[in-house]
């Protein structure tokens, strides 16, 4: 079977300045990856480029055996993508613009709807379902932002820092909502925090300057280091980039 | 289609969920009333027809639709909803087509509200319906150009301010392009080939044929190229910056 994600030689610049250089790797239904890394280091751009959202300078990458450039739309079916910042229409409310996404993503009728309660039972957001987004709380539209991605049972998951602001409960039911679905998907979480890592990822790569520069479990990687820290191993491979 | 009418549905309601719709609703309702009795002197022409009415339909557009059309694209990259919005599973014609039919829609539905007018008319006398209908097309098709012209403009930027700006100055230039003031401008240094072309690219001759009662198919084609040359532009620059 074809790897979930898999990307060759993903590159992309942006005028002089080389933000993705020469990424390459696959990932598998079952796996957590966790792309970490200093702020700026393309993680976000990387996974812009998984998604179709920005086209690379060269380089490929396929999602469920399609090719992103040759088949967008497939590729977009396939994924379930949640931005930086989990960007959403502030004037609908969640069960308005689960509505909407639910409707293009190809779901009719009662389907429609019972694609929407779902994914508004899975992310726990009944509460607020018919509050305009704009006066929700961080952690709710962070919520609805999963909620949009997962709702057509996506196999692979592209989520951009979906922990990043939320409070110590908060993350825990993201966390948890990431763990409960681990075995039926492939899931890329991108993040800064490291303690992330070790609650979620089963694996875990280090970007730098737009280069992977280390990728294992979390296991591995924390053995790089003599004290068996994620933090130092961290420090000693971002720097050097 | 299918995607087009979510999209569609989608934006159409969101003028709805502000006081946008009703705002500009009104304010165009309002200064339609006051232009076609005070300025056009509706009454005192003696005359049963909508010409005073249908006349100032160009100026009041002129600064209406890019308030309409501004936030169409640079809301979407101001929100970053953009990001969201083209990582569903739809292609770049749906989107601006969808945004831009919603836009449309809109604007033809606060014409459509307009027909009080008609009411008044058909009852003070006994106007061409035909023409009154023939200048409702005509109003419709070069709202309908605006509009596109507005909404490649916001695709250009995230400020919507900018939008709005550039896109009076476009359409400022666009409706006077047939009029002495830009010709002049032009007559002094090119050939009087460019000239003509840039005469026939006002808006206003267009519309003013039409106005006629005789819905020429050349006018037609006109607004509607612009609006599919606008719109082509508008998905070709989304693409081309997407990320900025």
């Amino acid at each position: 079977m074809d790897p979930a994600i898999s990307i060759k030689g993903l590159t992309k610049q942006f005028g002089p300045r080389t933000v993705v250089d020469n990424v390459t790797f696959s990932a598998n239904i079952g796996e957590v990856l966790g792309f970490l890394g200093p702020n700026g280091a393309g993680k976000s751009t990387t996974m812009k480029m998984i998604v179709g959202f920005l086209s690379p300078s060269s380089g490929t990458a396929e999602v469920c055996g399609f090719d992103v450039l040759k088949n967008p739309i497939a590729v977009k079916g396939s994924v379930g993508y949640l931005p930086e910042g989990a960007p959403a229409y502030p004037d609908m409310t969640p069960l308005s613009f689960l509505r909407f996404i639910s409707g293009i993503r190809g779901f009719n009728g009662s389907e429609r709807e019972d694609r929407v309660h779902n994914a508004v039972r899975i992310t726990r957001i009944e509460e607020v379902a018919e509050q305009p987004i704009e006066t929700l709380s961080k952690g709710y539209k962070r919520r609805v932002g999963l909620a949009q991605a997962l709702l057509h049972d996506p196999k692979v998951l592209i989520l951009d820092e979906p922990t990043d602001g939320l409070d110590p409960n908060q993350k825990q039911v993201v966390r948890d909502l990431i763990i409960e679905m681990a075995s039926t998907k492939c899931i890329v979480i991108s993040t800064h925090i490291l303690e992330e890592v070790d609650a979620v990822c089963s694996r875990a790569m280090i970007i730098a300057s737009g280069k992977v520069v280390a990728d294992g479990s979390p296991s591995e990687l924390k053995s790089q280091s003599g004290s068996g820290d994620l933090e130092e191993v961290f420090r000693k491979v971002t720097l050097n980039a | 289609m299918r995607n087009i009418k979510l999209i569609f549905i989608r934006e159409f309601t969101a003028y709805f969920a502000t006081p946008l719709a009703y705002v500009f609703i009104v304010i165009f309702l309002m200064l339609s009333g006051l232009l076609t009795f005070f300025m056009g002197g509706f009454l005192e022409r003696d005359q049963a027809d909508l010409v005073p009415f249908f006349e100032f339909h160009p100026w009041l557009y002129l600064f209406l639709v890019p308030a309409l059309s501004m936030r169409l694209w640079a809301e979407e990259r101001k929100l970053g909803t953009i990001e969201l919005f083209l990582t569903l599973p739809i292609s770049m014609t749906e989107a601006v087509a969808g945004k831009f039919l919603a836009a449309w829609g809109f604007s033809i539905t606060a014409l459509f509200l307009t027909f009080p007018f008609w009411l008044t008319v058909n009852y003070l006398g006994n106007p061409d319906n035909g023409v009154v209908l023939a200048s409702y097309i005509g109003s419709a098709l070069m709202v309908g150009a605006y509009l596109a012209i507005g909404s490649m403009i916001s695709a250009l930027t995230k400020n919507q301010v900018i939008a709005f700006v550039i896109t009076t100055a476009t359409c400022f230039v666009l409706t006077l392009a047939g009029s002495p003031i830009i010709l002049d401008f032009f007559s002094a240094w090119a050939s009087a080939d460019i000239v003509q072309a840039v005469g026939n690219f006002g808006f206003l001759p267009h519309f003013q044929s039409i106005q006629r009662g005789v819905i020429d198919f050349r006018d037609v084609i006109f607004f509607g190229s612009i609006i599919v040359i606008a719109l082509t532009a508008n998905a070709i620059i989304i693409d081309w910056r997407k990320a900025s």
